[in-house]
């Protein structure tokens, strides 16, 4: 019996996923109108919006083609392989070979090409331009992406999440100049992939301001409710993969049932006080023009150059 | 507090100098210049108490509240009372872009680097990392005076570049004799009292502080 | 047709039974000159990934010509194509200078003739010109470069020109360097490496599409064979720099391909620009390969020249894949600029689904295959932490960030590319009546984009059996093997170096996606929702036409705002406004051109200067009899006092 624990976990682990990420974004918002002097719609609501939109009819346009109909599912599916693969509250999960963190981007890579394809398929204005610009900002994150993880795994000497945080876990802490420089850049480029203010704002529908809700602006029905789904769970997962390299402390490392609820306790108060971060943020800056926002991903490649030069000048 | 624990704070402090000198090259607004560059002379300052605090070398904390006074008290606030009066604009203007301005940087920190590389196997100190660091701020600081059209900025340049020379001078040999820093520190409150006059002197001349103003000194021929 | 695909069938089957460590030496050829022919795993494998392409694209090209049908004979077509297969083929087989050159040779001159198959239109000839100067400058390069090693070895009379002599021969460094870069600049001219890669776009265009797929898909390939070859086989030991030089070369190519690919309309300019870009990512890897050679750690460089082959062999399949659906667009529209097309996918459904496995091969995105090679380059990228030198491990990582980047605007490129031509409205300036059933291509074009598209399926999901196959060749040519390494943790995983360092299973990825896609569907569909087909919606905003969608030059805007300093762009818009209404445009005029800055500062200058010199010199005609005679007269006496 021992040998199926990892497995009930993975499966326990994607169920925390599916569902602490509504909650994890009804939280942001309740922090929002909070902060914004507003009343809140309550914790729960997002699962009552994904609920209302799984019974709501799918309003299809004419003229939209398989890809279209296709893409929610897929988008969904890929979201959730990665909730699969990164450690939250166990380290050694079986799934955890699947994909390094460099795979795990590409995972993130999919559902972008997708989502923009869907957004070219009705053929209206604005789905193209939300596409186009997502696409944009999706090819200047990668390069600073791509710094952030070679800075982290030059002290860990691996690229799996899971190998990454067991040698943070197990190691003695020391303050690292290269650690801190990463950290900034990844959370610069978490807001940049998520679509969070300053670069998107999740809840606006104006053309001047709207990128990812462009794509994604003729879904209805359970195609939308998919995607919504999928989108909480890339915050929720987005914040996750920066605990595990960062702050991995918490995630359990053997498979007891003590451990384990340890691990879920952790994550809950980490991903609290992370939320309290992000309100702080979003709250604190406006949007940017969107040609502002290679400046900013530019200002987040060179924090994660500054980490790697850190490493090899002062460690 | 342990030597271990103690450099590695004197490394994160290095590393927020860095941070700061990058900060200096591509803010945009001129307050906020200001601002970096009193946190960079506060990093500084830590600095400079840590080394003395590992080196025994008690003149070094003397050394880090005269720049404490100096570099993040006094100097910031002379700066802001001239840009009161002479009205200065809001924006900094560049002649090259930020993101280009943020490569050539960074292609100068691993010159820089590259540079002290000897040293570094070379040296004793506990601080012999931060050295590279040091070289670093030097360069970003000319590199700022170079791209920047305001002369304000090209001041604040100058001075962020001396702070890389003290900076390289803490952590190559535990700093210099107190004589020579107090001279130091001497000089530039005076350099920051004559920028001062001559700016205003600039600003009557040219009624502009944009240095391609003074493109017109040249002789025609 | 059924013949030159028999033999194509034939060899790429034999070669992949082969590719083992023995190799076969067989002589035949003039006297006193005997050609030489070897099959060595490296030519085994280049064997097999022609073999496959050519295989796939003589299908293909059977149900193609029929759109020739009526129009033009297509036996010179047969005919060069044969004699082109075949000239790719002798490349990598043989085993002397001599021979190497005369099938390089052959394999030009048919395909020079291929691409000027349509020679009615000016701007193909001038492609096909164009063309034949590059590959001939390339071709004098690696004849030089070949005659350097040859005299070098030190043999006498002719006997110096075959491989064997100069595998065994230690070069001076001095003469080796000259060598190398005249090899290199020699293949480069044939694979398109920046800067000479300007008839790449104007070549690949102009030829038939199933030319085209061959062109870009295996001929490119035999240049990189020829870089391989030339370095890690006959000079085998070699100093940083060359590596160096090489990897900035192949980082420039790279990211220039893609942002020139991005801003194309044309589908074919575009593949040729993307073509560039992937051989750029070659010659990183390649560039990679020599850097850790040098530094004497075999098992790295074993890594990066893994990644290599399975790149040229990736390449091979999606952009032949590629290059033969924009065949069938062309066949099915006769139209060229992606502007002008959108909404196929509901009239030509087989070819839009093999086109979007080939762009999200290309784009490098799990489960295919493409993802497979550029994360295996990315680990050689992330391991350079071994080496000593501590500047290249400070710039090394920066050209990795550089991958990336041009990773994620391939991306942006192929969204574009499918996008534009298959979804959306139809953006011509006429309607067509376009009926449903006639616009798909016929059986032997889509079985001949069938199988590529199952070969990047396959290359995706089984890594570890492809890297057991191909380790031979790294091991021969660097002493490094890494398929015990990659296969260690089980055949489903890939782990290049260990497994705590980093692993990925497609297969596991690619059943997933399967099976959550199925699960969510039935649980979905299990309730009563319905599905209503309405007219799209907008926001409510109605009378919405064709026009009013993104077409390509808008989509790639953004981008081009970025890194527009790279280019000569010129954007003229002129607005005619009516007085009554002055915030709505009676007219308006935009013209963008887009220019390559390489004419300007290399190509230009050089063109000018050697028709300058040529008129200098055709002052010696003169027309007189009498000067003509007396030029023959100076000539005999000069070689009559030398001759003493």
């Amino acid at each position: 019996m021992i040998e199926f624990y990892p497995f009930i976990i993975e499966a326990i682990q994607i169920v925390i996923v599916l569902l602490f990420a509504p909650l994890f974004v009804g939280w942001v918002r309740m922090l929002k109108c909070w902060f914004q002097g507003r009343t809140s719609a309550g914790l729960f609501q997002p699962y009552r919006d994904i609920l209302k939109l799984f019974h709501k009819d799918v309003i299809l346009a004419e003229n939209a083609s398989w890809i279209f109909r296709f893409t929610p599912y897929l988008v969904f599916g890929v979201t959730v392989l990665a909730g699969g693969i990164i450690p939250i509250i166990f380290l050694n999960l079986p799934f955890a070979t699947v994909a390094d963190v460099i795979a795990i981007a590409a995972l993130f890579a999919i559902v972008r090409f997708f989502t923009a394809l869907a957004g070219m398929d009705i053929g209206t204005a604005f789905g193209g331009m939300g596409s186009s610009r997502e696409m944009m900002i999706g090819s200047l994150a990668e390069p600073a992406m791509l710094m952030a993880i070679f800075t982290v795994s030059l002290i860990s000497q691996t690229t799996s999440l899971s190998n990454m945080a067991d040698v943070l876990i197990h190691k003695e802490f020391i303050l690292r100049p290269s650690m801190a420089f990463a950290l900034l850049a990844f959370v610069l480029i978490s807001i940049a992939e998520t679509g969070r203010i300053p670069v998107d704002n999740p809840a606006t529908h104006l053309e001047l301001t709207m990128i990812h809700e462009a794509m994604i602006l003729e879904y209805s029905g359970r195609h939308l409710a998919l995607i919504e789904w999928a989108g909480m769970i890339k915050l929720f997962l987005f914040t996750t993969i920066g605990i595990a390299s960062f702050f991995p402390w918490g995630i359990s490392t053997s498979v007891n049932l003590i451990n384990i609820s340890a691990g879920i306790i952790f994550l809950i108060l980490k991903m609290g006080f992370l939320g309290i971060g992000l309100i702080l943020i979003e709250t604190g800056l406006a949007k940017m023009r969107i040609f502002r926002v290679p400046e900013f991903l530019g200002s987040a490649f060179l924090l994660s150059t500054l980490g790697m030069l850190s490493y090899f000048i002062l460690e | 507090m342990s030597i271990n624990l103690a450099a590695q704070v004197n490394s994160i402090m290095a590393a927020l100098i860095l941070l700061t000198s990058f900060g200096l090259l591509v803010q945009r607004r001129m307050y906020g210049l200001l601002h970096l560059f009193a946190w960079q002379g506060l990093f500084l300052s830590v600095s400079t108490a840590i080394v003395g605090y590992v080196s025994g070398a008690h003149h070094l904390y003397i050394s880090s509240i005269l720049t404490l006074t100096l570099k993040v008290v006094l100097i910031p606030y002379i700066l802001h009372f001239l840009m009161r009066q002479l009205h200065i604009h809001k924006e900094v203007e560049q002649l090259v872009n930020v993101p280009t301005t943020m490569l050539i940087g960074i292609a100068l920190v691993i010159f820089s680097y590259y540079l002290t590389a000897p040293i570094r196997e070379l040296s004793t100190l506990v601080t012999r990392s931060t050295l590279a660091v040091a070289l670093a701020t030097v360069m970003l600081g000319l590199l700022m005076m170079i791209t920047r059209r305001h002369a304000v900025t090209q001041i604040i340049g100058f001075l962020a570049l001396e702070n890389g020379l003290f900076f390289a001078a803490t952590s190559a040999t535990y700093g210099m004799p107190l004589v020579v820093e107090l001279g130091v520190a001497l000089d530039i409150l005076i350099a920051a009292f004559i920028f001062g006059i001559f700016f205003f002197q600039i600003r009557t001349t040219f009624d502009s502080l944009d240095v391609e103003q003074m493109t017109q000194l040249k002789e025609e021929d | 047709m059924s013949i030159a695909s028999a033999i194509a069938v034939v060899a790429g089957i034999w070669s992949v039974a082969i590719d083992t460590p023995e190799s076969v030496t067989l002589s035949i050829g003039l006297p006193d000159l005997p050609f030489h022919l070897r099959l060595d795993p490296l030519s085994g494998f280049f064997l097999t990934t022609i073999g496959l392409l050519s295989f796939f694209v003589s299908i293909y090209s059977t149900g193609y010509c029929k759109g020739y049908a009526g129009k033009r004979s297509v036996t010179h077509l047969v005919i060069f194509y044969s004699l082109f297969i075949a000239g790719m083929f002798l490349v990598v087989l043989s085993d002397d200078a001599f021979f190497f050159l005369i099938s390089w040779e052959l394999m030009a001159i048919a395909s020079y003739f291929l691409v000027m198959f349509e020679d009615e239109l000016i701007e193909n000839r001038r492609a096909a010109f164009l063309y034949l100067v590059v590959a001939h400058i390339g071709a004098l390069a690696i004849l030089l470069s070949f005659g350097v090693l040859a005299g070098a070895t030190g043999l006498e009379s002719f006997s110096g020109y075959t491989f064997d002599a100069m595998r065994q021969t230690e070069f001076p460094l001095k003469w080796a360097t000259v060598a190398f870069l005249l090899a290199f600049f020699g293949f480069s001219a044939k694979a398109g490496v920046i800067p000479l890669h300007v008839w790449l776009p104007e070549a690949h265009p102009a030829a038939p599409s199933n030319v085209s797929a061959l062109m870009s898909g295996v001929m490119l390939k035999t240049a990189i064979y020829g870089i391989i070859r030339v370095t890690f086989d006959l000079i085998r030991v070699f100093p940083l720099w060359w590596g160096a030089m090489v990897l900035i070369l192949g980082l420039i190519t790279a990211i220039m391909g893609i942002l020139y690919a991005i801003m194309q309309n044309d589908i074919k300019r575009m593949l040729a620009y993307s073509s560039v870009e992937n051989i750029g990512v070659i010659l990183i890897g390649i560039g990679l390969a020599i850097i850790f050679t040098s530094f004497h750690i075999p098992v790295l460089a074993a890594l990066s020249l893994t990644a290599v082959f399975y790149h040229s062999i990736n390449h091979a399949m999606f952009k032949g894949l590629l290059f033969m659906g924009a065949g069938a667009l062309l066949h099915a529209t006769h139209k060229k600029n992606m502007d002008e097309m959108g909404g196929l996918i509901h009239y030509m459904p087989w070819t839009s689904t093999l086109f979007l496995i080939g762009s999200i091969s290309i784009s490098a995105l799990p489960p295919f295959n493409g993802f497979i090679s550029e994360w295996l380059l990315f680990q050689a990228f992330l391991l350079s932490p071994s080496l000593n030198s501590p500047l290249l491990n400070l710039l090394i990582p920066m050209g990795a960030a550089l991958l990336a980047l041009t990773a994620a605007l391939v991306a942006a490129c192929f969204v574009k590319a499918f996008g534009i031509t298959f979804l959306g409205h139809w953006r011509g300036h006429h309607h067509p009546p376009l009926q449903k059933m006639g616009l798909e291509v016929n059986w032997p074009m889509r079985l001949g984009m069938i199988l590529p598209a199952l070969m990047c399926l396959i290359l995706g999901i089984l890594p570890t059996m492809v890297i057991e196959w191909m380790d031979k060749i790294s091991d021969e040519l660097v002493g490094g093997k890494i398929a015990t390494t990659a296969g260690a943790f089980g055949w489903l995983w890939l782990t290049p170096v260990a497994h705590e360092r980093a692993s990925y299973s497609g297969a596991i990825v690619f059943l997933w996606i399967i099976v959550v896609v199925i699960l969510v569907y039935i649980l979905l569909h299990s309730r009563k929702t319905a599905i209503h087909r309405m007219p799209l919606w907008d926001c409510g905003f109605e009378k919405i036409t064709h026009r009013m969608q993104y077409n390509a030059t808008s989509f790639s805007m953004p981008i081009r705002k970025i890194f527009g300093f790279l280019f000569n762009i010129r954007e003229q818009v002129r607005l005619s406004i009516s007085t009554r209404h002055p915030s709505f445009p009676n007219r308006l005029y935009y013209r963008l051109r887009i220019r390559d800055r390489f004419w300007g500062w290399i190509y230009k200058p050089i063109s000018e200067s050697s028709y300058w010199i040529s008129r200098k010199f055709g002052r010696l005609q003169q027309g007189y009899i009498h000067i003509y005679l007396i030029y023959s007269f100076i000539t005999i006496i000069i070689l009559l006092i030398f001759a003493r």
